[in-house]
C-alpha cells in the first residue's frame, strides 16, 4: 500500500461528488450536537446541584413528616436547639383562602414559618427583604400568582381560616422551589402562630411537617444520622441531609438527561444509515474510475484506504460543525427547561463532552461507511475495459464480515454506554435494530404490494412514478428508514399524547365531577347537601375516610413479622406497608375503576374466572384489599388483619382482591371494609359533585368558606390547567428534541433525492424526446415523490401505532385509543415535505432541453 | 418536402466565449428517402439532428418538418408534435430501466393517450425485432444488441413519419450493429418512414440513397449515395443490398 499516493487520491477524489455525501455527514453533524449538547449540560446539571446542595435544601438537614412530629423526635430536636443548632420549622397545608375584597376564594398551598429558613441563599421578594417579616410580624406573603387569581394587590387582607391577615409582598423566587410545585397550587406564607390560630389543621387534612436544622459541620450532622437512626426508624418522620438530596436529585437529572441521549444517538444513527447509502451510491459511480486506476497499477489496499480517508476527513469536519452546534444548543436547554430545573444551571463548555462527540462522530461516519466502501477493493482492473464485467462475488469475505460485526458491536457499545443503564441501553439498541428491520420489511412488503397490485388501468405517468420507485440504485430504501424513523418517533409521541389527554377526559371530561370537598365531618354532609345547586345534588359522590394502621397480620405484630427470621427476607411484608397510615373506607358497590381478581364482593359476585373461591369472615369483618398492597403485605383470601380504627380495634379477613385503576382521579382505597362495621368510627367525609357553570361554582366555593370554614373545595378544572401546563412543557422538551432526529431524517431525504437526480433529469429529458408534455413529466415526479413520502410514512406510522398501542396500556396504564388525525397529519406533513425537497431538485430538468440532458455521458 | 432546414444556426456559449457549432445549414429532405449524416466527431452531428427534431432551440433560422413549423411551436406542442410523427434511436439506447422490455416499447404509445390495441402492436413489434420471448425482461437483462431492438420497437411504435438515429450502432460490435440497421431499414420501408441517420461507420453510409457530410458546423458536400432515391411516385424501387 502506498500511503503517501493514497492520500494525494483521497484529496482529489474528494473534489468530485463526496460532496454529495456532505450531506449525510450533516446528518452525524446533527447527531453530535445533540449528544455534546445533552452531555456537556448533564455535567452543567450535576456540578451545579452539588455546588448548590445546602441552598438547595436552604439548610443542612431537615426532619419531615405528613403529621404532627412525634414526641420522640420533638426531643431530638430541643436538644439540638439547646445545643445551639439554628432550628426553622416549616408546616405546609392546603387550605381554602378567602379575599374579602373580591369576594373571591381559592384553595392554596399555606406555608407557616418559625425561624430563619432558609439558612442558604436568598428569597426574592417585592418590596426587597420581606423575607421573614410573616414569621415576625404576623403578616402574609403570597405567590405573585395569589394576587391575579384572587384579585387584591398588596395591602388587601386574605381569610385563612378563622384569622385574616395583610399581604404585604410577594415572593418572586425561592432557591428552595422545583418551580413546578407551585402549579399544584400557589402559596400564601404565614407566621407559624398565624396557622395555629387558623384553626386549619384539623384531623385528616393533607398538611406537612418539616424542621430545618443548620449544621455546617458535615461530621456533626453525619454522627446525628448515626445516633438517632434506630429511634427515627420507629417512626415514619423521614431524616434527610442536604448532601443526600443533593445527590438524588443529580441522580434524577442524570437519568432524564442520559434518557435525552438516546435521543440523540438515535438522530446520529440515522446519520449512519444516510451516509452507508450515500456512499453505496457514490462508489457504484465511481467503479470506473477506480477500475482504472487499477489498470494503471494501484494495488487494492491503496485505492480503498483513499476513500477510507475521505469518509474520515468528512465524518471529522461533521463532527467538528456537531460540536460547535451542540455548544450553542447547550446554552439552549437550560434555558428550555428552566421551570423543570431544580437549580440554575451555569454552563461550561466541557473538553469532554467535545472529544467524546467528535471520537463518536468520526466513529460513526467510518464505521458506516466501511461497509459499502468494501466494494472498491473488490473492483477488478478488467471492468475499464468491460464495463458489464461483474467478477464472480465472494460469499464469505472475511473482511465483510468484520465490517458487519464492528457496525453491530458499535450500536450495541453506544446504546450500552449512552444510556441510563446498560441493560436500558442493550434493550434500545435491540428496539432500534428491530424498528429497523421492521421498517425494511414493511417497506419491502409494501412495495411488493404495490408493484403486484397497482392498476394497469391507471394512467402511464402514474404508473412510471410507481415503477420509478424500483429504479436500480433507487433510494426508496433509505429515504423510507430517515423518514419512517421520524413518522415513527413523532407518531408514537402523539398516539400517547393523545391516549394520556383522554384518560383526562374520562376523569375530567362532560359528566364527571369537577369539585372535590374535603375535610368533611359526618354531621355536616346533610347540610352541606343542601348548599349545593339543586342539579348537583343527585350525582352526589359521599366517601367516608376512615385512618387506620395496621397492628396485625394473622396474629403477628409487624415487628414480629418483620423480624421472624424463618422467613426469607424478600417474601416478609414490605416495612412500607406494615407502617403506613391508611385511608380505608367503607361502602356497598364496586366503583367504576375497580375489578375483582380473586373472592367475592359482599353480595356474592365472584370475581372473573375460577379465582372467585367464597370466603367467609365469620364474626370479623370482611374486608376487601387492592391487588397490589395484598402483595406487599404478602396475604391472601382468608387472612386476617387486625386494625387499629381510631383508637377502635377491629378485626378483618380478607374475602376479596381488587384491581383499581389508579390512573382515574377518583377517590380509590387499598382496603374496602363492608358497610355495616365500622360506620361509627371516627372519619372524614370527601364528597365529589358536579357543577358545570363556572359562576356557580365560584358562588359555591365563596358560601362553603363562610358556613364551614373546615371544608376545603378543590376545583378539577384548575388541576386541569396544572397538568396541561406541565404536559405542555413536557411536549416542548420532547419536541426540541424529536428536532435532531427529524432533521436528520430530512437531510437524509435531501442526499438521497439529490443523489438520483441525474438519473431522473435524464428519464424526464427522454421521456420529452419521446413526446412527454410537461404535465405528464411533472405526473411522473409528482407520483413518485408522493409515493415515496407514502410509502416511508406508511411504514414508520404503522409501526408508531403498534408500539404505542403496547405502550399505552403497559407502560402509562391507561386505555389506548386510536388517534387518526395526528397520523394523517403527519402524513401529510411527510408526504408533502417529499414533494417540496424532490420538486425543488426537478426544477432544472423542466427548463434545460432535453438535448443538452442526453448529451451528458452516462455514467 | 418532409424536412425543410432554413439558414439554422447553433451557438453555445463556452466559458463566456461564443462558441459557434452550427453555421447556416440549409437542408432539405424528401419523404421517405433515407439520409445518412456523416462526419468528424464534434463536427455538429447530433446538435443538427436535435435540432430538426425539435429536442433544442436553434439560435437561427426554422426547421419545418412534416409541415409544421417547429419553432412556431410551444415546448409542450413541440413534444406532443413528436408524439405524433417522430421517432428516435440513440447511440445509448436510452431505455427507462425501470421498465419491461414492452413496457419500453409502449411508453410512446401511452404518451400519446388511449386507445384499444396498444398492447397487441407492442408485441406485434417486439416479435418483429425478434424479442417476442423477452419482452418482460428489464433492460439489465438484455445485451446492448437487444436493448437497441426494443428501443427501435419503440422508435416505431407510434408509427412516425420520421425517424432520427444517432449513431445507433455506435455501441455495437460490427455484425450487431449491421443487423440492427437492417431491422432499421425493413422497417422503415415497411412503415414508409423518411430516415435521417448519423453515422461513422462508411459502409453503413453507403447504404442510404444520399449522403450529407459536416465538418466544422458546415455542410461541406452533399451526394448521392449507392442506393437509388425512392422514385416520385413514392414507390421503392430500391432493392436491399446483398
Ligand atoms: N452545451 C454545450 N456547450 C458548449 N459546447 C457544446 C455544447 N454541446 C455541444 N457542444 C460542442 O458542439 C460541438 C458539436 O457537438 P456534437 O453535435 O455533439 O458533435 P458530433 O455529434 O458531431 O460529435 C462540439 O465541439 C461540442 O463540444
Ligand atoms: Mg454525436
Amino acid at each position: 500500500m502506498k500511503l503517501g499516493f493514497a492520500l494525494r487520491l483521497a484529496v482529489r477524489e474528494s473534489r468530485h461528488g463526496f460532496r454529495r455525501v456532505g450531506v449525510y455527514m450533516a446528518a452525524i453533524t446533527l447527531g453530535v450536537a445533540a449528544l455534546v449538547a445533552i452531555h456537556s449540560f448533564r455535567d452543567d446539571v450535576a456540578r451545579s446541584v452539588q455546588e448548590e446542595a445546602d441552598v438547595l435544601m436552604g439548610a443542612d438537614a431537615r426532619f419531615e413528616a405528613n403529621r404532627p412530629l412525634p414526641d420522640s423526635v420533638t426531643h431530638i430536636i430541643d436538644s439540638l436547639s439547646a445545643a445551639g443548632v439554628d432550628v426553622s420549622r416549616v408546616t405546609t397545608t392546603l387550605s381554602m383562602v378567602l379575599a374579602p375584597k373580591s369576594g373571591d376564594v381559592r384553595l392554596l398551598q399555606v406555608q407557616a414559618l418559625q425561624g430563619g429558613f432558609p439558612f442558604y441563599g436568598e428569597v426574592e421578594t417585592t418590596p426587597a427583604h420581606s423575607w421573614g417579616r410573616h414569621a415576625r410580624e404576623g403578616v402574609a406573603l403570597v405567590d405573585p400568582a395569589v394576587l391575579t387569581q384572587l384579585q387584591i394587590s398588596l395591602g388587601d387582607t386574605l381569610a385563612v381560616g378563622r384569622v385574616r391577615v395583610p399581604v404585604v409582598a410577594t415572593v418572586e423566587n425561592t432557591p428552595t422551589d422545583l418551580g413546578y410545585q407551585t402549579a399544584v397550587g400557589p402559596r400564601v406564607y404565614v407566621s407559624q402562630a398565624t396557622l395555629d390560630s387558623a384553626g386549619l389543621l384539623g384531623f385528616g387534612s393533607l398538611a406537612r411537617y418539616a424542621v430545618y436544622l443548620r449544621m455546617p459541620d458535615e461530621g456533626a450532622r453525619h454522627a446525628l444520622r448515626q445516633r438517632y437512626s434506630s429511634v427515627l426508624r420507629a417512626t415514619d418522620v423521614s431524616f434527610r441531609l442536604a448532601e443526600d438530596q443533593a445527590h438524588r436529585l443529580s441522580n434524577s437529572i442524570r437519568f432524564l438527561g442520559r434518557f435525552l441521549g438516546l435521543v440523540g444517538l438515535g438522530a446520529l444513527l440515522l446519520g449512519g444509515i444516510g451516509v452507508a447509502s450515500a456512499v453505496q451510491v457514490y462508489v457504484r459511480e465511481r467503479r470506473p474510475a477506480v477500475a482504472v486506476l487499477r489498470c494503471l497499477g494501484a494495488d487494492q489496499w491503496t485505492v480503498f484506504a483513499a476513500y477510507v480517508v475521505q469518509a474520515a476527513a468528512l465524518g471529522l469536519i461533521g463532527s467538528g460543525v456537531g460540536v460547535a452546534l451542540g455548544a450553542a444548543t447547550q446554552r439552549v436547554l437550560p434555558v428550555l427547561l428552566a421551570g423543570v430545573l431544580p437549580v440554575p444551571v451555569s454552563t461550561r463548555f466541557s473538553p469532554a463532552a467535545a472529544a467524546a462527540g467528535v471520537g463518536i462522530g468520526v466513529w460513526v461516519a467510518v464505521v458506516f461507511a466501511f461497509i459499502p466502501l468494501l466494494e472498491i477493493k473488490d473492483v477488478p482492473p478488467l471492468q475499464a475495459l468491460r464495463q458489464d464485467f461483474e467478477p464472480p462475488r465472494r460469499r464469505r469475505d472475511p473482511w465483510r464480515i468484520g465490517a458487519y460485526s464492528a457496525l453491530l458491536a458499535s450500536v450495541f457499545l453506544l446504546c450500552g454506554v449512552e444510556a441510563p443503564e446498560t441493560s436500558v441501553g442493550l434493550v434500545f439498541a435491540v428496539a432500534l435494530l428491530v424498528t429497523v428491520a421492521l421498517l425494511a420489511a414493511v417497506a419491502w412488503g409494501l412495495t411488493r404490494l404495490t408493484r403486484r397490485f397497482f392498476p394497469t388501468r391507471a394512467s402511464y405517468p402514474v404508473r412510471q412514478g410507481v415503477s420509478n420507485l424500483f429504479r436500480p440504485h433507487n433510494q426508496t430504501l433509505s429515504v423510507t428508514l430517515a423518514l419512517g424513523f421520524g413518522a415513527f418517533v413523532v407518531g408514537t409521541v402523539m398516539q400517547v399524547e393523545g391516549s394520556l389527554l383522554d384518560d383526562l377526559t374520562v376523569s375530567f371530561g362532560q359528566g364527571r365531577p369537577n369539585v372535590l370537598l374535603f375535610d368533611v365531618q359526618k354531621d355536616q354532609v346533610d347540610s352541606l347537601r343542601t348548599l349545593l345547586p339543586a342539579s348537583a345534588r343527585a350525582g352526589l359522590e359521599v366517601t367516608p375516610l376512615i385512618m387506620s394502621r395496621i397492628t396485625a397480620i394473622d396474629g403477628r405484630t409487624p415487628a414480629e413479622l418483620r423480624s421472624d427470621s424463618m422467613i426469607p427476607r424478600e417474601e416478609r411484608p414490605r416495612r412500607w406497608a406494615l407502617r403506613r397510615e391508611y385511608r380505608n373506607t367503607y361502602r356497598a358497590k364496586l366503583g367504576s375503576a375497580e375489578t375483582l381478581v380473586a373472592g367475592r364482593w359482599w353480595d356474592g359476585t365472584p370475581a372473573a374466572g375460577d379465582s372467585g373461591r367464597a370466603v367467609s369472615a365469620g364474626d370479623l369483618v370482611p374486608v376487601s384489599l387492592e391487588e397490589g398492597i395484598a402483595q406487599d403485605l404478602k396475604v391472601g383470601l382468608g387472612d386476617t388483619i387486625s386494625w387499629n380504627v381510631g383508637g377502635m380495634p377491629v378485626e378483618s379477613v380478607v374475602t376479596s382482591i381488587r384491581h383499581v385503576e389508579w390512573s382515574r382521579l377518583q377517590p380509590n382505597f387499598f382496603a374496602i371494609f363492608k358497610p355495616g362495621y365500622i360506620d361509627d368510627a371516627p372519619q372524614t367525609i370527601i364528597m365529589l359533585a358536579r357543577i358545570p357553570d363556572p359562576t356557580r361554582r365560584a358562588d359555591f366555593q365563596r358560601a362553603l368558606v363562610h358556613v364551614f370554614p373546615n371544608v376545603s373545595a378543590l376545583d378539577f378544572s384548575r388541576v386541569q390547567e396544572a397538568i396541561d401546563s406541565v404536559l405542555s412543557r413536557v411536549r416542548t422538551a420532547v419536541t426540541f428534541l424529536a428536532l435532531f432526529s427529524a432533521l436528520a431524517g430530512i437531510l437524509v431525504l435531501v442526499g438521497a433525492l439529490a443523489t438520483s437526480r441525474l438519473q431522473r433529469t435524464r428519464e424526464g429529458a427522454l421521456l420529452k424526446t419521446l413526446g412527454a408534455r410537461r404535465t405528464q413529466v411533472l405526473t411522473v415526479l409528482f407520483t413518485e415523490y408522493l409515493a415515496l413520502g407514502t410509502l416511508a410514512t406508511a411504514a414508520g406510522l404503522a409501526l408508531a401505532w403498534i408500539a404505542s398501542a403496547i405502550m399505552v396500556p403497559h407502560v402509562f396504564q391507561v386505555t389506548f385509543h386510536t388517534h387518526p388525525v395526528p397520523l394523517l397529519v403527519i402524513w401529510g406533513a411527510v408526504a408533502g415535505l417529499t414533494l417540496a425537497v424532490g420538486l425543488a431538485g426537478s426544477r432544472g430538468l423542466l427548463r434545460r432541453p432535453p438535448l443538452a440532458v442526453l448529451r451528458e455521458v452516462p455514467e | 418536402m418532409m424536412i425543410v432546414a432554413q439558414g439554422l444556426e447553433k451557438t453555445y456559449t463556452s466559458g463566456g466565449r461564443p462558441l459557434p457549432v452550427l453555421r447556416d445549414i440549409d437542408l432539405e429532405v424528401a419523404p421517405e428517402s433515407f439520409v445518412a449524416v456523416v462526419g468528424p466527431s464534434g463536427s455538429g452531428k447530433t446538435t443538427l439532428l436535435g435540432l430538426l427534431a425539435g429536442l433544442d432551440v436553434p439560435s437561427a433560422g426554422r426547421v419545418v418538418l412534416d409541415g409544421q413549423d417547429l419553432f412556431a411551436l410551444t415546448e409542450d406542442e413541440r413534444a406532443g408534435f413528436r408524439a405524433e410523427r417522430v421517432g428516435f434511436v440513440f447511440q445509448t439506447f436510452h431505455l427507462l430501466p425501470t421498465l419491461t422490455a414492452l413496457e419500453n416499447v409502449l411508453v410512446p404509445l401511452e404518451l400519446r393517450g388511449g386507445g384499444r390495441g396498444l398492447r397487441s402492436r407492442a408485441t406485434e413489434l417486439l416479435d418483429h425485432v425478434g424479442l417476442g420471448d423477452r419482452m418482460h425482461h428489464y433492460p439489465a437483462q438484455l445485451s446492448g444488441g437487444e436493448q437497441q431492438r426494443v428501443a427501435l420497437a419503440r422508435a416505431f411504435a407510434n408509427q412516425p413519419r420520421i425517424l432520427f438515429a444517432d449513431e445507433p450502432t455506435g455501441n455495437l460490435d460490427q455484425e450487431t450493429g449491421a443487423a440492427i440497421v437492417a431491422m432499421l431499414e425493413e422497417l422503415n420501408r415497411e412503415a414508409r418512414t423518411t430516415l435521417v441517420m448519423v453515422t461513422h461507420d462508411q459502409a453503413l453510409a453507403e447504404r442510404a440513397h444520399r449522403i450529407v457530410r459536416l465538418a466544422g458546423g458546415c455542410i461541406v458536400a452533399d451526394e448521392e449515395a449507392g442506393a437509388p432515391a425512392p422514385s416520385a411516385d413514392g414507390t421503392d424501387s430500391a432493392a436491399p443490398r446483398p
